[in-house]
């Protein structure tokens, strides 16, 4: 397209425009990886004195691990359920008629959009209603609740684009449901599920919101870091922080190289971002 | 093709599951709502209005409320103000850099939310980067105290997360609008500033509708900033709630509050909805 030789000085404006964005928008994340080699603290400026130390500090500090395992455990097991109730979910909503969809529908995406304190709270008082004691399979079913709606977003994203002829082919063969299920659906929407399980993976980890309400006596990754910001702060968490930034972008990298080679474009999370818009009508 | 046990089968395990976990959870708050708290400090189950009667009563609901909402309206404007013309440039002007900045705009969503938080807190506070580096310059001679625990801190905190996610439906719009409308726009003499005014903008109006409506609500409903960054000043309705369940111990009444909010969430998805209804064109 001729973006009309006229708009360059606009092009300009939007160029600088962005290039602040981009500022503000990296701004902390620069700050935060150069201060965790700060020797003297996480302020002051110019920083001097660099160093390992809160490298050294953070392999040997228990507590951080023992959360950091805490998470893996809580993120994997929240995967596990989310996508054991959101696939079939989409499933649903793609192939079957039934009182109450639309209702069904809404409830599912709410959480994604709700603050995350209302999911917590009503979480709570269920809780609290069975007598289950706060702890880390709390927080479990919290995350895998509340990430249902990622699952069944991208899942039904992925059924919107899949040809139906290879299900039926199947089944005319005389394979089963079940047969059909793992041979045909499950591989043409691997990708989708892939996406879902990483974006479950990464937003459980990171999760503070609910698990504030739900935590009982051990705490997430997240928890952990923030009962250390409440008593005061050290580079430490800087350190931690980074190598979480590090693996993250080490996934995004991954799973953007994946995506280019299937399809050629690598919209992470904007499936999720489009369906929640359009899945509200 | 699917057979009635197949759609028996993938409907009734989500359907209960979210039954159980979501719906009688909200249906729990609703009702908790009318319920009270005796002065031995338990759940007195007898319904009443008490506590709506409290949250009309007593300014400081509604004036957090009030805060919270200018707080929110404000991170949204600033996420929009932001967030919009990234966008634009990005579908319009970035040519074949695009798929590179759009993977940019992203990676700081998958930066812990608490830990970008913690990062403005760093630099805003009075002996954090900004305030060094500006005696440091010998612009300031005295540490700036308004920077940290004010709203001020909250709403540049806020805007700084909710960005990228305002980011993504606009550009999403964006690139669906068929470039041939554009072209046709130029070819029949209208200017760049009429083509992007009378063809561009309105067809982007349901992804800034969803970024904007994204931005407010998850915005409006946050503790942890305020908690962080905010001091008394920047407290947010959703503290009080926070304070309810903990030390106060009034649940009945924090189920009030939150379910005011949950309303209010819900109303605002449904507007948001019918407008981006109302703007498609599709």
């Amino acid at each position: 397209m001729s973006a009309a030789s006229a708009s360059v000085p606009r092009s300009r404006w939007l160029l600088a425009h962005a290039a602040a964005v981009f500022a503000f928008l990296y701004l902390p994340i620069a700050v935060l990886i150069l201060y965790s080699f700060n020797g003297t603290g996480v302020g002051g400026f110019p920083p001097h004195h660099l160093t390992l130390d809160w490298y050294r500090m953070l392999f040997g500090d228990g507590a951080i691990w023992d959360s950091v395992l805490n998470s893996l455990e809580v993120a994997l097991a929240a995967m596990a359920i989310s996508l054991t109730f959101g696939v079939p979910a989409a499933l649903a909503l793609d192939r079957a008629q039934f009182p109450g969809k639309a209702l069904f529908r809404r409830l599912v995406l709410l959480p994604l959009i709700l603050p995350g304190i209302i999911t917590g709270l009503s979480l709570l008082m269920l809780f609290n209603l069975v007598s289950l004691k706060l702890s880390l399979l709390t927080i479990t079913l919290g995350h895998g609740t509340a990430l249902i709606s990622v699952a069944t977003t991208e899942v039904f994203a992925g059924l919107q684009k899949l040809d139906r002829a290879q299900e039926e082919a199947s089944l005319d063969l005389g394979a089963n449901y079940w047969q059909t299920f793992w041979r045909i659906t499950v591989p043409n929407l691997k990708l989708p599920i892939i996406g879902a399980a990483l974006l479950i993976f990464t937003l459980s980890m990171d999760e503070i919101a609910v698990s504030f309400f739900l935590i009982g006596r051990d705490n997430t990754l997240p928890l952990e870091i923030w009962g250390r910001l409440r008593r005061g702060i050290t580079p430490e968490i800087n350190a931690v922080s980074t190598i979480i930034f590090v693996f993250s972008l080490v996934t995004i990298v991954l799973w953007y190289r994946l995506r280019v080679r299937a399809e050629g474009s690598a919209g992470v999370g904007a499936e999720l971002m489009e369906s929640t818009v359009s899945t509200q009508t | 093709m699917f057979s009635r046990a197949y759609k028996i089968v993938v409907t009734v395990p989500p359907l209960a599951w979210v039954v159980v976990f979501l719906l009688v959870p909200y249906l729990l708050m609703f009702c908790y709502s009318f319920w009270s708290v005796s002065s031995l400090q338990t759940v007195v189950h007898s319904w009443n209005l008490e506590n709506y009667r409290e949250l009309l009563q007593k300014p400081v609901y509604w004036q957090t409320l009030l805060r919270s909402i200018w707080i929110a309206a404000r991170v949204t404007l600033f996420s929009l103000l932001l967030g919009y013309p990234l966008a634009y440039f990005l579908s319009f002007y970035a040519g074949r850099r695009k798929d590179l900045l759009y993977q940019m705009v992203i990676i700081p969503l998958w930066v812990s939310y608490l830990v970008r938080a913690y990062a403005w807190k760093t630099i805003l506070g009075s002996d954090g980067v900004l305030n060094t580096l500006l005696q440091y310059v010998h612009l300031t001679s005295h540490p700036l105290d308004f920077l940290l625990y004010s709203p001020f801190a909250v709403v540049l905190t806020l805007t700084h997360i909710y960005t990228p996610f305002t980011f993504l439906p606009i550009y999403a719009a964006l690139e669906h609008i068929p470039r041939n409308l554009v072209e046709a726009s130029h070819d029949l003499g209208a200017t760049p500033a009429q083509t992007f005014w009378k063809v561009i903008f309105p067809l982007s109006i349901p992804g800034l509708l969803a970024g904007a409506t994204f931005a407010f609500v998850l915005s409006l409903g946050d503790f942890l900033a305020p908690l962080l960054l905010g001091g008394p000043s920047g407290i947010m309705i959703s503290n009080i709630v926070v304070s309810l369940f903990g030390a106060a111990y009034n649940w009945p009444l924090g189920a009030a509050i939150s379910l005011c909010m949950l309303v209010l969430v819900v109303s605002l998805l449904f507007f948001s909805e019918r407008l981006e209804k109302k703007w498609s064109f599709s």
